[in-house]
């Protein structure tokens, strides 16, 4: 009886890790330990000047995410110097995802001068801890004392096709908030991305 | 000058539609307000309503799902739109001649229109934008699904919304 409740005490706990639903605005996100494309091991411990960071879940061959790599970096030089620097993760398994391999991986940083991390979440715990569905998938962390609060979630801008007619440039405008001592006046934002290739999900 | 529309008429339909070697296919783009009404059609048919793209691997994966079930229930009140989301630009280019070679005869739109932030939650507030997604409606219900189908799983979810044995 004992050996049934553990086994329902586990299996209660593997359910609700499949459908966790990630993080909300102000919940604490975990710091993680993952490769960049130069092959260092990089956690967001290191960066101890910074102020925040900006994650974003984004890949090699999603049109979505190829359309922002161009915007990722300009944000990067911007934003950096302010203490938010980009994280880029990929989130993507390459065994159903080839395009998104590591090696793949180096090339579009080199070709699309990533100014930023570019990581492989090679377990994929940290974007299903993170919750996120798509790349590219934007959590803005925000350091309070020893925590990672999140302070955004969702979009980069509202309009992949065409960075010249974006009206509403989401990202920006929530890191000026922090940036300026105050909190997003939009905190989360929606737009269309590539579903993340997990061969543990249908 | 009476020629004017004429012309107009065929640089517009010559922007659409693609004569291929036996048939043709017209894809509308659209933007949210005129897809919106094909989102909540008010009838006894049932509808399925497929946001994809061409570049979307595991969207790809599901049409020969999508098409099997759409065959199966000809001849029932069922009826599939799929909503692609490839460039906007890319329609004669690539949309049209991915439908021709993948022989999809469904009903396909091309939905253009960037304000994402607020005609993804009119389509379902649960979704966060990630593709493939399903929509699946009839007059007394209304689901939506994130993930890739295969044809069973489709096909048990339609045949119990059509009231089947």
């Amino acid at each position: 009886m004992k050996k049934f409740v553990s086994s329902l005490f586990v299996l209660l706990i593997a359910t609700v890790t499949v459908f966790a639903a990630g993080y909300s605005i102000g919940d604490k996100a975990i710091d993680f330990k993952l490769k960049n494309v130069d092959n260092k091991i990089v956690s967001l411990s290191q960066f101890s000047d910074a102020k925040g960071f900006v994650v974003v879940f984004t890949c090699n061959g999603c049109p979505y995410a190829q359309a922002y790599q161009d915007r990722l970096v300009e944000l990067d030089k911007k934003y950096k110097p302010k203490g938010y620097p980009v994280i880029a993760i990929n989130p993507n398994d390459p065994a159903l995802a080839p395009a998104d391999s590591f090696d793949k991986m180096i090339s579009v940083a080199k070709a699309e001068g990533f100014t930023f991390p570019y990581l492989l979440d090679e377990t994929q715990e940290v974007y299903r801890t993170y919750g996120a569905t798509k790349t590219p998938h934007v959590y803005v962390l925000q350091k309070k004392g020893p925590d990672l609060v999140v302070q955004y979630i969702g979009a980069i801008d509202d309009n992949y096709q065409d960075a010249t007619k974006v009206i509403a440039p989401y990202l920006a405008s929530a890191l000026d908030a922090l940036i300026a001592g105050q909190l997003p006046e939009t905190k989360t934002t929606k737009a269309i991305g590539c579903g993340i290739k997990d061969k543990n999900k249908k | 000058m009476k020629l004017i529309p004429l012309i107009l008429f065929f640089c517009l339909s010559f922007q659409t539609s693609y004569s291929g070697s036996t048939e043709e296919v017209k894809v509308d783009v659209l933007n949210f307000s005129q897809l919106e009404p094909l989102l909540n059609q008010k009838n006894d048919t049932v509808y399925l309503v497929n946001f994809w793209a061409t570049w979307c691997a595991p969207c790809v994966a599901e049409l020969p799902a999508i098409k099997a079930v759409e065959d199966k229930y000809r001849n029932q009140k069922f009826k599939v739109l799929l909503v692609s989301l490839d460039m906007p630009g890319q329609v004669k280019s690539r949309l049209i001649p991915f439908l021709l070679s993948r022989k999809i005869t469904s009903k396909v739109v091309l939905l253009d229109d960037p304000r994402q932030n607020v005609w993804i939650d009119k389509v379902d507030p649960n979704w966060s934008g990630e593709l493939p997604f399903t929509v699946i409606y009839g007059k007394n219900f209304r689901e939506s699904h994130s993930q890739t189908f295969d044809f069973k799983t489709l096909d048990l979810i339609v045949k119990q919304k059509l009231n089947l044995p």
